[in-house]
């Protein structure tokens, strides 16, 4: 549902030391998650682009709903809570893992 | 990972605003490099004001630009050049520039160290000073070398060391890694145009098609090489180069060249590809509504390259690069790793190369390493 390019300046590009984040803490349902306070979410007809402003990375959002999540997420306990607010239980495992990739790319941050 | 297809067509028909754009900052240059794309040396008398630059950039940020390329010229002799990217990072919008260091000492590098979401990109084109001077002019290697010295004492992080692939150089990119290593910089390789003076120089120092071949699989095994996607016309040779993987001219980026004017990429500079001023009613009126721009969303036809099967892969190739060879632009791209570009351009023995236009070379002056 997402999926990122690293090393296109003209379009995007790679990370930079500058601000290299620690290893980023390891997605659970339980736990809090936010969309990143670096990164810009700019919505899209087909979803939305999400630019990490420390790490330099640009993410497609290949959905529209998922775009919602992500702007909503952090108003959530848990990302379970959000899921079950916002998802139809079939599809809530594939936003799962849609949010997992967002936060191995540091596109969230957990607290 | 690079673009799926069904988002690839969606960017092929744009976006409401560009995902990056490049700024010219000034015309205006102190070296007069045999390729430049932008054919600078003088300054524009009809420049952008500050208050105008200041103008652009509150536009660029509120249209949710993630970040802008500032080039040349020379962006540092502007002699706001730190008040504007200063006032662009303020506003959201990430800054990567490119110089040729000579105006990099101690106390800019500094400056520059001490700002968040900038990068720094220094240009050389030889892993020697004869390579590199033979393109850049005497005493430029030195002067990008003393400026990556300068960074990397004030501690500037992971600068990028902005190569210009050519016939000379190709054969030295371990060598640039081995120099990007040695100053904890990253290397970004990208491909030359026949823009600007490089109408002149293309011929003679575009890689040739054996080199293209070894240049992919090199950068295949260099995946943190950047390559600011401009290598497309080369995945045809195997798996898709990392990006986007599609020419992004008018559709995901832009130009604005340092009076405001709006073309279509940085590499067509050129009356042809020019969509507008930002001068007149600003830059999203243009980006949204001009013509030629939306001349380029058009659904392209794959022209010559329709009975070719890896047409999907390099989606024909390079604008500019057919553009300035004198191909039309549905002929494959001159460096076709099939050769297919070689033959159209045998085919129009006579046609007639465009010339960049502007052109703000002045005569060539050797730079000297004292500046």
């Amino acid at each position: 549902m997402t999926c990122s390019s690293k090393r296109c300046p003209s379009t995007v590009s790679a990370a930079s030391t500058k601000a290299v984040a620690d290893d980023p803490r390891p997605f659970t349902r339980s736990g809090h998650w936010s969309l990143s306070g670096e990164v810009s979410l700019r919505e899209e007809s087909f979803g939305a682009l999400a630019y990490h402003h420390g790490t330099r990375r640009l993410v497609f959002v290949k959905s529209p709903l998922l775009t919602d999540v992500l702007r909503r997420l952090g108003d959530y306990e848990t990302v379970d809570d959000a899921l079950d607010a916002m998802v139809e239980p079939k599809e809530r495992d594939r936003f799962a893992n849609a949010l997992a990739s967002l936060a191995k790319s540091e596109i969230l941050s957990g607290c | 990972m690079g673009a799926d297809s069904l988002l690839r067509s969606r960017f092929e028909r744009g976006l409401d605003a560009p995902i990056c754009l490049t700024w010219e900052l000034t015309y205006a240059c102190n070296m007069s490099c045999s390729h430049c794309l932008s054919a600078s040396g003088r300054r524009d008398p009809r420049e952008l004001t500050t208050d105008e630059a200041r103008t652009f950039i509150d536009e660029v940020a509120a249209m949710q630009v993630f970040y802008i390329n500032v080039g040349g010229g020379e962006p540092m002799i502007r002699r706001d050049f730190f008040e504007l990217i200063g006032y662009a990072v303020a506003q959201g919008v990430g800054v990567k520039f490119s110089t040729n260091g000579t105006r990099i000492d101690a106390g800019a590098a500094r400056r520059l160290a001490a700002m968040d979401y900038l990068d720094v990109q220094v240009s050389l084109d030889g892993a020697d000073a004869a390579t590199n001077d033979r393109l850049r002019g005497a005493g430029s290697y030195a002067a990008a070398r003393r400026a990556m010295e300068h960074l990397a004492d004030a501690a500037f992080g992971e600068f990028k060391i902005s190569v210009v692939v050519t016939r000379e150089n190709v054969t030295q990119l371990d060598d640039f890694a081995a120099i990007a290593a040695h100053y904890g910089a990253q290397l970004r390789l990208t491909r030359l145009r026949p823009s600007g003076r490089g109408v002149d120089s293309w011929a003679d120092l575009h890689p040739t098609r054996a080199q293209n071949e070894m240049l992919y699989h090199w950068l295949v095994g260099h995946p943190r090489v950047l390559t600011g996607d401009s290598f497309f016309h080369l995945s045809p040779l195997g798996a898709p180069l990392d990006g986007l993987n599609l020419c992004g001219a008018g559709r995901v980026v832009c130009l604005v060249d340092p009076v405001g004017d709006v073309y279509a990429c940085p590499f067509v500079i050129h009356e042809r590809f020019r969509a507008g001023t930002i001068r007149d009613g600003g830059f999203a009126e243009v980006w949204r509504n001009s013509e030629l721009f939306g001349e380029l969303r058009e659904p392209g036809s794959a022209g010559a390259c329709s009975a070719c099967g890896s047409y999907d892969a390099c989606r024909g190739g390079c604008l500019a690069a057919k553009f300035f060879t004198g191909l039309e632009l549905d002929d494959p791209d001159p460096e076709c790793v099939f050769g297919l570009g070689e033959q159209a351009l045998m085919a129009h023995p006579v046609a007639i190369r465009p010339r960049s236009a502007p052109d703000h070379s002045r005569v060539r002056i050797p730079v000297h390493s004292a500046f």
